[in-house]
Formats: C-alpha cells, sequence, structure tokens
C-alpha cells in the first residue's frame, strides 16, 4: 500500500473504517508501529534475581524477557537460531540456560548459543552462521521499574518517548511506602473479537460508560451498602460508573506526543480513593509519611489519576495498581494482559483492595469489562459493513487547549481528542519513510 | 478420599446439583440464588491450584452481595453481553461426597457446560466443588468452587454461570 493512500485513511475529525479491518494495513503496523515504538514487555519485579526469566510477546513477536548473570534485563527472541522452534515454553522460571527441545542447541540468559552436538560436522563455526545466538531486540530501557522494549535500533529515547507520561508512572511508584511497587496475584488474559485499537481508544472514553455499562450501575444502584465486605469496593466502583455528566464534562483529559494521553480523576468516593478518609486506608497512609512526610504523603495521594495511556500497548491505572498490555493478533482479534501490583511495604489491605478492585474491572468475567468487550465485538462487525466508509470523531474537535509540558488538554473531559490523537500517531508511524 | 456416606445422603446430593443445573439450563437465575447461603461464596480461580482468592485475581470471585448484583444484571434490558443470555447445558457427573461434617458435605463432581450465543458455541470443562450445608429449607450452597480447566488461557469474556 502506498503511503499517499494511507495519509488519506486519517482526517482531522474522522477516521476511514479500513484502519480497523483491512488485514494488509495490520500487516504493516506490525512493521512499522509495534515494529518501531517502545512497548512495555514488563516489569523488573518479575526478574528480580539473575536466571530469572518471562516470556511474553512485543506485537506478535515471541519474547523472553530474563535477568542475566551481570544483573542487565534482557530480551531476547524466542525462536532457536537453528531450525527455527520456540526455545522457552515456560510462562516464568529460572534458569542458567534454554535448550532447544529440537536439536540440543543451548543459549545463555543473554541469547549466546553456548553448546550444540556434533560441531565438527561444520564447515565454519555455527555461531558465525547463524549470528551468534538468538536475536536479541535492539533496545531495551527501564523506567521506574517498568520494562520497555523496541524492534527497532534508532528512535527515541525512552524518556523522550515517554515524555508527560512519566509523571503518571512515577505516581504509581511513589504511592508504595518503599518507593517500588511489583506485580502480584496473577495476570488477567482476556480477548476479543476486534481491533487492537478499539481498547485504547475506550479506556479514555468517558462517554460510554453510561451506555456500555448501564446494566451494571444500574443492578448496583439496587444493591444495599456493604460496608466492610469484600464486595463493598466492586459495587462502588460499577457506581461510580454511573456518575453524572458534569463529573465527566470537568474531568480532565490530556494528550500528548506519540499517542499517549491520561485522563484526570472522576472518583469521589472516600472508599476507593486513598487520599480521602476511609478507615481503611490509615495504615496505608502512616506508612507512606514514613517515607515522604505528612505533606509529601499528601501530595502523593492527592494526585489522581484515572486511565494513562501509553501508545501502541500500555494502558495502567496507577491510582489502582493495575497495568494492561495489548496484544495484536490479527486485524480482528485482540488479546489483552491485565496485571496488578503490591505496593512495596504497604499493609496487606491495600493489595486485597486492589484484587478485588481488579476481578471487577479487569476480570474475564466481571459484569464491567464483559460489557466492553461486547461493545468492541459488535463496533468490529459493524465496521465490516461498505456502505458506509468513515468512522467520526468530532466530539470536542477545535476546542484542545495547550497545556503545561507540551500537552494539549480536551475541551472538556468528554472530547474524543485521546483518538484523534491515536490516529495522528499511527498516520506518522504508518507514513514515516523507515 | 471419598467419604463413607449413605446411598440415601448421595442421591439427595445428586439431585441438588441437577437441581442447580437445571434451573441455570432453564434461565431460572433468581431461584438458582436463592440456592446460595447468606454467606455463601461464588468463585472461578484465575489459576491452576489457586489457593487464595482474596490476595489473587479470580475471573469471578462474588460474596453473595457481588452474586446478587450480577444475576440482577442479566434483567436489564441494556446488559449488552447477556442480551440475549446465553444457552447453555450444563453437563454434570462424577458426583463424589469428599467430606461429612457436622451439617456440612464438601462435594466434588465435573462439568462440561456448552454454551450458545450469537452464533458461537463454546464448551467448558470444569472441576467443580460445592460445600452444601443442612438448612431447615433443605440443601444450600455455603461456597462453590470452579476451577476451568482453561482458567490460564487468553479468554474471550465470561458471561455465562456454571
Amino acid at each position: 500500500m502506498k503511503r499517499e493512500s494511507i495519509k488519506g485513511l486519517v482526517q482531522p475529525d474522522r477516521v476511514h473504517r479500513s484502519v480497523y479491518t483491512d488485514p494488509a494495513l495490520f500487516e504493516l503496523e506490525m512493521d512499522r508501529i509495534f515494529g518501531r515504538a517502545w512497548l512495555i514487555v514488563g516489569h523488573e519485579s518479575q526478574v528480580p534475581n539473575p536466571g530469572d526469566f518471562f516470556t511474553t510477546r512485543m506485537g506478535r513477536e515471541p519474547v523472553i524477557v530474563t535477568r542475566h548473570t551481570d544483573g542487565s534485563v534482557r530480551v531476547l527472541v524466542n525462536r532457536c537460531a537453528h531450525r527455527g522452534a520456540r526455545v522457552c515454553e515456560a510462562a516464568a522460571g529460572t534458569t542458567r540456560e534454554f535448550v532447544c527441545a529440537y536439536h540440543g542447541w543451548t543459549y545463555g540468559t543473554d541469547g549466546r548459543l553456548c553448546g550444540l552436538p556434533l560441531p565438527q560436522g561444520y564447515e565454519r563455526p555455527p555461531a558465525e552462521s547463524t549470528g551468534g545466538g538468538l536475536a536479541s531486540v535492539p533496545r531495551v530501557d527501564i523506567y521506574r521499574g517498568f520494562v520497555f522494549a523496541s524492534l527497532a535500533a534508532q528512535g527515541p529515547t525512552l524518556a523522550d518517548f515517554l515524555g508527560p507520561l512519566r509523571a503518571s508512572f512515577d505516581d504509581f511508584v511513589e504511592r508504595a511506602p518503599e518507593g517500588a511497587v511489583e506485580v502480584a496475584g496473577g495476570v488477567f488474559k482476556h480477548a476479543y473479537q476486534g481491533n487492537w485499537k478499539l481498547v485504547l481508544e475506550n479506556h479514555n472514553d468517558t462517554v460510554h460508560p453510561a451506555f456500555v455499562h448501564a446494566s451494571s450501575i444500574w443492578a448496583a444502584r439496587e444493591q444495599p451498602a456493604g460496608e466492610g465486605a469484600y464486595s463493598d469496593i466492586g459495587v462502588r466502583q460499577m457506581l461510580q460508573n454511573g456518575a453524572p455528566w458534569d463529573v465527566w464534562e470537568n474531568t480532565g483529559l490530556w494528550v500528548a506526543g506519540y499517542g499517549h494521553s491520561w485522563m484526570g480523576d472522576y472518583h469521589d468516593d472516600r472508599r476507593l480513593v486513598a487520599a480521602l478518609e476511609h478507615p481503611a486506608f490509615a495504615e496505608y497512609r502512616v506508612a507512606l509519611e514514613r517515607r515522604l512526610g505528612r505533606e509529601g504523603a499528601a501530595r502523593v495521594l492527592g494526585e489522581r489519576r484515572f486511565n494513562s495511556i501509553v501508545y501502541p500497548n500500555c494502558s495502567f491505572m496507577s491510582q489502582f495498581r493495575q497495568l494492561r498490555i495489548v496484544h495484536p493478533i490479527a486485524v480482528d482479534r485482540t488479546a489483552v494482559y491485565a496485571y496488578s501490583f503490591r505496593l512495596k511495604g504497604a499493609p496487606e489491605g491495600m493489595l486485597r483492595d486492589t484484587i478485588a478492585f481488579s476481578n471487577v474491572v479487569n476480570g474475564t468475567g466481571s459484569p464491567i469489562l464483559t460489557d466492553d468487550l461486547e461493545v468492541y465485538e459488535r463496533t468490529q462487525s459493524g465496521l465490516g459493513a461498505r456502505r458506509s466508509d468513515w468512522v467520526y470523531l468530532g466530539r470536542g474537535h477545535g476546542q484542545d487547549v495547550p497545556d503545561r509540558g507540551g500537552a494539549l488538554r480536551g475541551g472538556t473531559g468528554t472530547s474524543e481528542i485521546h483518538i484523534r490523537n491515536q490516529l495522528a500517531a499511527w498516520l506518522e508511524y504508518m507514513t514515516a519513510e523507515a | 478420599m471419598a467419604a463413607a456416606t449413605s446411598v440415601e445422603t448421595r442421591s439427595e446430593v445428586e439431585q441438588f446439583l441437577y437441581h442447580e443445573a437445571w434451573l441455570l439450563d432453564h434461565g431460572r437465575l433468581d431461584e438458582w440464588l436463592g440456592l446460595f447461603a447468606a454467606d455463601a461464596t461464588y468463585w472461578i480461580p484465575l489459576q491452576a491450584s489457586q489457593s487464595d482468592p482474596l490476595t489473587a485475581s479470580s475471573i469471578v470471585y462474588d460474596d453473595r452481595r457481588l452474586l446478587e448484583v450480577r444475576v440482577r444484571q442479566f434483567q436489564h434490558p441494556r446488559a449488552h453481553a447477556r442480551m440475549p443470555a446465553p444457552r447453555t447445558v450444563h453437563q454434570i457427573s462424577n458426583v463424589h461426597v469428599l467430606e461429612a461434617e457436622g451439617d456440612e458435605l464438601r462435594v466434588a463432581s465435573t462439568l462440561v457446560l456448552l454454551e450458545y450465543r450469537h452464533e458461537r458455541q463454546r464448551v467448558w470443562g470444569a472441576l467443580v466443588e460445592h460445600r452444601l450445608r443442612r438448612t431447615r429449607e433443605g440443601l444450600r450452597i455455603a461456597a462453590k468452587r470452579i476451577d476451568l480447566v482453561n482458567s490460564e488461557a487468553e479468554l474471550d469474556g465470561i458471561v455465562c454461570l456454571f
């Protein structure tokens, strides 16, 4: 597909439906977006010690993230240099080496080929003929414990790429009494029959809850209060989705370079927001004050962000210790992995809150999430209709306001500014000369 | 290890589980909810052999209150993922009283569930464990745990009740 014809697909307040439905464009996205951008692959706490590893994907590329013996984090392509089999099957573990099941080629945790059978059978040393071992991902960098990698040798630094979104990661980590977080409590892997962009567009969409989540809002409103019960937080989150329009209109919504965006907070529930008064948060607040002092803790807890999006594969809730990684599978198939985090040094009750919240917000059987997934599928299906070519994204267009640090703010919190911004980044990636 | 239980108890437990399945397969969700004790939990763990629902995530972990919200949600005209409600067939077998203590029985069973919705049929397999309590109204569910064989897989949204 010619770059000129791609340019016409994204216009100031609308996008062509093929951006969501064309398999050829999806293939290009895997090269030009997922093959270039910094992608989040996980968190340092998943590989605390030398030899630790976990497997994941960068776009569709299967990778192993390891902690090498020198203490550095490496990202290796999970493909034997010999015949191409995956060399690591486990989701996570600890090892000295990866041994291919097929012919026993053996690699270190830095990917270096360190053994193979019958070496005398080769004219040249196989390491020379195969690039030395497992292909390694050219760039790896870490911000506040979050591990990113890029399949491109060149491009912006991670710090430049993240820009003002660094503050969302700072918020995530500063909330921990020990100033560090760790992955805890298992990983949800939910999937839907729709394009990968739909989930990122939804996470800063503040008009959808009243409609998509109408049934869980209604069911929660019928429910008597249950202070102290496990379910209390989940029911309260359902109720928060039913906030009145003026709350959503007044919520902050900011966008930055490379397609990123973040939302201010719409929560005012004392049981959900640790900055508000509730006995459950008292012990946590004391622990946080030990590191930051009273004012410092108040400043950290006073930071109120909801979803932050790092385009093209990450969406997280710093305030609620949730992070989601988006894995495109096909033009109409996507998996999303949702992780919970423990605030190091916080009382165990904070992790219990995180889990109770996670089950209801990110759980595969969640009364909230299942309605989002249903709507992504209906959108994907509707976009297959050929009589209409355009998706309209005009809400708030022309009302953006320049803000600090080069960010733009939506005229109101219900603007579709974040979707226009994501598609502007999409167009830049897709039409840039390699 | 199976507990030594009488033929009458085994028969009573089987009838209870079949009745529970019948209520679900006929959309009688309020009556199904009525089988759960006030302090009941309904749990679909995320991880194989998961031991704790409070410090690790679950595909579903509902106390009675959240289970009521879940069932009520089906009645709303804009419950998008539940409209139409999935049609199901619960096939229960290998019913096995594991333990009888006081007024409670711990019962294992296997479940094969066919689910149909929106031109799509899904098949679920699960090891199920009920904790059943004898009350004046008959047996009631004090806890139900459903271990899906594919709980750790990449899964589309789950709205059917197991």
